[in-house]
């Protein structure tokens, strides 16, 4: 024990001394989710729209102003037909159209009731979405105002809709898809390089001839890492909220068990990788693009994986990536207790615990 | 004088690296320079090949002042450093072709100039050999040559020989002395004392100064030493009585009989 | 004490022999010296004893315990200082110490008293960083927690490699006292010159052992008249003597030319011979050879 807090006391000095690593370290996640937060704000500012009004009352004209008007959008095309649509789609002039019923006025007034439909062009995903969004919200703005003016229960339908990629996910599912890609790259770079590094400048020659068991050293680099991965787990969370506009529905000690669980794999798939390789550069090619990929793909948040033929399907059960992005969004998004991730959180544990352990039993107690 | 230093100084900080050296080396000139670890040799010569500016103090080296022309300095010389400069995954001869090239070879020189090098090193059965597997005396034999190909008229060696076997040392000095005798000026760094007999004129740096500087046989007689190891380890006293020497008054020494090849 | 029997290693798939057929006994309390230049094999050598690498071919005991089987035993008696400097460079010395003698299972208080000698030269600089230290002083620290576990036998990987002549010297001042305490020690040298601070050597090169002796035993062993061959123009002088047919060879040694004649060649004939090339006031004079004119002479021409 007193050999491990020997070891546990030097990492610590390692992690604390390396002020540049350290800065790029907490500065990385906060720069891309930046990145991604103003990509995405920017990306629906001043959306060119179009209008297809079939009813061409006062109140659809007010709509259409309040549209234009909004910093979301620019009404630039007037349509007489839906069929006219589908032509500014596909020149890529518009960003979406939106429909008004015919009598809506009359409708919402006489019925209180009456219906708008949005289109969105979401061959890019996340701005399809986006701009229905921001569109809706436009409208429902103006239906409360009716009410409280009126005191009348009028309804508006909103009805959304998205072509050429139906079947795209919402916004709010982007920003954890980034989080989980961010801590597994970055959470398992750390310990990946931090073995092979030993090896590299010859500390591990002198570590080795010690009575020091593997275990011993394997999992002392763990710790000063996870440290340094949860916090970049609260920087990450508080600006998903603050910046990025996520919900944080579900209760926080259990977001934060999850994370901590999610980055403890991530370190030991790292520390794997760093006892299986000869130098930092291998080391780091195979935590970035080795892993990159299957996350990318088989998490869920960038392709849904029901539409994914069978073999792949089966092969995204192994990617940890998809346990952790799907508790995100049951923990976060829709703030479900644990009963609802008891399943996937077994997984992800079970699976760090064979990652360390194949970890520690493929140190090499010799130099070749 | 191909190198002319006058108060030369190095400061880091607090910490005075080259303390006000002063000293002059003649073209042609093999010139030891000698000192323990940490006594400021490296500082020195990197100040010298332009590659560090000085905190104060001026040198004037191959006609250029290192602080204000260092890339006309590294330009016109040669350097060589303890840690091996080649492509170790290129054979012998792609070395030697990539750095003539490098160096601005027309193709006919070097040519010429590769076969003449591959002869001289006795190499020429290994030219297709990775640089990578060849005993470390040979890579340095080789890397001088590759240093020496552009025809610097001034080289800085840095601990070229550490570690290499007693005979292939030997014939990589006998390489720096045909390297003279095509006129060079060979400033070098060794740790090895019978290789400073070699030199023509020998400096000894302790904490950041220079405690003795001239010829070998000299300082022998200075120090009352049967030899060079002796000089060395009784140099640092020196330093106490003699605070800040200017050695560029010891004549620098033209040694041409050297080169006569005998009949 | 230490027993190394037809040890052999070869690396890339048997391309490469590091070594072959070693044979080296090393008595309790004795300083053994590997000496040979870089590439002969001294670093797989020690390797091997430190349990670090395994040999292709024969065993090897450290005091009575073998290095593959008994690993973990010897792990805890030997003290290491590999050929390249080992210790944490963004630690400081005293962190460096403190880290080595914890991970040993013990104080560097309690070992205060055997690394003193080394440590205390180092120890106004105890919170300066391993990185920053000069050569001589990053030898002494690895040297001083190479100690503080208190070990029966010290493997030293060319400790002095790139070190100046003053602490060269008094690095090695330092292992004799280490053997006066009784402990055993295998060092390694590319430095001919410290061979004769050894009580046995091996020379080796290129994995093999050319021979294994006392120093002195080492020299009386080679009975070839060496001559030693002074005069103006050094240079002009060294090739002219290998002009001569009579010269087997000819090297600089410092000051003088150090040749090996061929049988029946007179050195009053290579006084004429460098005489009539124009060679004035040329002494040659019989000399005892060193521990390096042996290497050299060993060589393979």
């Amino acid at each position: 024990m007193k050999i491990f807090l020997a070891f546990l006391q030097k990492e610590f000095w390692h992690v604390i001394r390396d002020r540049r690593s350290l800065v790029v370290l907490i500065g990385m996640p906060i720069l891309m989710m930046l990145l991604y937060g103003f990509a995405l704000s920017n990306e629906v500012k001043n959306s060119r729209i179009a209008i297809l009004d079939l009813s061409k009352d006062d109140i659809t004209r007010e709509l259409t102003q309040r549209l234009d008007a909004s910093r979301y959008f620019s009404v630039t095309e007037y349509i007489q037909s839906p069929t006219q649509a589908d032509q500014l789609f596909r020149q890529g002039k518009v960003r979406a159209v939106v429909i008004f019923q015919e009598n809506f006025q009359r409708n919402l007034l006489q019925a209180n009731a009456t219906a708008v439909q949005i289109i969105a062009d979401a061959a890019d995903t996340n701005t399809g979405s986006t701009v229905a969004f921001y569109a809706a919200s436009v409208i429902r703005s103006y239906q409360n105002e009716l009410q409280e003016l009126q005191k009348l229960p009028y309804r508006i339908h909103v009805e959304s809709q998205m072509v050429y990629n139906p079947q795209q996910e919402s916004a709010p599912n982007f920003v954890p898809g980034v989080m989980v890609l961010i801590l597994i790259l970055l959470c398992s770079m750390l310990t990946a390089v931090a073995i092979v590094r030993e090896k590299e400048s010859g500390t591990m020659e002198l570590i080795l001839v010690s009575p020091a068991r593997p275990w011993v050293m394997v999992v002392a680099k763990a710790i000063p890492f996870l440290l340094v991965g949860m916090l970049n787990v609260g920087v990450i969370l508080m600006m998903a909220y603050t910046v990025l506009g996520l919900p944080m529905r579900g209760s926080l000690v259990l977001l934060l068990a999850e994370c901590g669980l999610f980055v403890l794999l991530a370190l030991s798939l790292g520390l794997l990788i760093s006892t299986r390789t000869d130098s930092q550069q291998t080391a780091l090619f195979i935590s970035l693009v080795g892993l990159m990929l299957p996350s990318l793909v088989f998490s869920g948040f960038m392709f849904p994986l029901e539409n994914m033929p069978k073999p792949l399907q089966i092969i995204s059960n192994i990617v940890p990536t998809k346990y952790f992005f799907s508790i995100l969004k049951s923990v976060m998004i829709k703030g479900l207790g644990f009963s609802y991730v008891w399943k996937e959180t077994l997984v992800m544990a079970g699976m760090t615990l064979v990652l360390l352990t194949l970890a520690v039993r493929s140190f090499k107690i010799r130099l070749a | 004088m191909i190198i002319t230093t006058e108060n030369l100084t190095k400061k880091f900080g607090q910490f005075t690296a080259v303390d006000q050296i002063s000293f002059s080396v003649a073209e042609g000139e093999i010139f030891g320079f000698l000192g323990a670890n940490g006594a400021g040799k490296t500082t020195a010569m990197r100040m010298l090949s332009g590659l560090l500016a000085p905190t104060s103090g001026r040198a004037k080296v191959v006609g250029f002042d290192v602080a204000t022309q260092p890339e006309d300095i590294k330009r016109s010389i040669g350097y060589m450093s303890q840690r091996f400069s080649l492509y170790e995954d290129l054979t012998v001869l792609e070395n030697i072709r990539l750095f003539g090239s490098i160096y601005g070879l027309k193709k006919v020189e070097l040519s010429q100039k590769a076969t003449a090098l591959l002869e001289q090193l006795q190499f020429t059965e290994q030219r297709n050999t990775l640089v990578g597997a060849l005993p470390l005396g040979w890579k340095q034999k080789l890397s001088f040559s590759v240093a020496m190909m552009h025809e610097p008229r001034l080289v800085f060696l840095d601990e070229p020989t550490g570690g290499v076997d007693p005979i292939t040392r030997r014939q990589f000095w006998e390489l720096i002395y045909a390297a003279a005798g095509r006129g060079a000026t060979v400033f070098v760094t060794t740790h090895y004392m019978d290789e400073a007999e070699y030199c023509d004129r020998v400096s000894i740096m302790v904490d950041g100064r220079i405690a003795a500087l001239d010829t070998p046989a000299a300082l022998k007689v200075q120090f009352e030493a049967r030899d060079m190891d002796e000089v060395f380890c009784a140099s640092p006293p020196l330093l106490k009585s003699v605070p800040h020497e200017d050695f560029s008054r010891i004549p620098a020494k033209r040694i041409l009989a050297r080169h006569t090849r005998p009949t | 004490m230490i027993s190394i029997q037809n040890i052999s290693k070869s690396f890339n798939k048997d391309s490469v022999t590091a070594l072959r057929n070693i044979n080296i006994e090393v008595e309790r309390g004795e300083l053994f010296g590997l000496i040979g230049p870089d590439g002969a094999g001294k670093t797989t050598l020690f390797r091997i004893l430190a349990t670090l690498l395994l040999a292709d071919e024969g065993r090897a005991e450290i005091g009575g315990r073998d290095v593959v089987r008994d690993y973990k035993a010897i792990r805890r008696t030997i003290g290491y200082m590999p050929g390249r400097f080992a210790l944490y460079q963004d630690l400081s010395i005293w962190e460096n110490l403190q880290f080595y003698a914890s991970v040993f299972g013990t104080t560097v208080a309690e070992n205060y008293e055997r690394i003193k000698p080394i440590y205390s030269q180092i120890e106004p600089f105890k919170d300066r960083r391993a990185g920053q230290l000069s050569g001589g002083m990053k030898q002494k620290l690895a040297l001083s927690c190479a100690l503080v576990h208190k070990p029966d036998i010290l493997l030293l990987d060319e400790p002095t490699t790139g070190v100046d002549p003053v602490s060269r010297k008094e690095f090695w001042d330092i292992l004799q006292l280490l053997r006066g305490q009784g402990l055993t020690i295998i060092v390694s040298t590319p430095y001919m010159d410290e061979a004769r601070l050894c009580d046995r050597i091996a020379l080796l090169q290129k994995g093999q052992i050319l021979e294994q002796n006392t120093p002195d035993g080492i020299v009386s062993g080679h009975s070839e008249p060496l001559f030693s061959v002074r005069g103006p123009n050094m240079f002009a002088l060294l090739q002219a003597v290998r002009l001569w047919p009579g010269t087997y060879s000819c090297f600089a040694f410092g000051d003088s030319h150090h040749a090996y004649l061929r049988p029946g060649a007179k050195p009053a004939d290579l006084k004429d011979f460098l005489h009539q090339k124009g060679f004035e006031n040329v002494a040659v004079e019989a000399i005892q050879p060193d521990i390096e004119d042996i290497f050299m002479h060993l060589l393979p021409a």
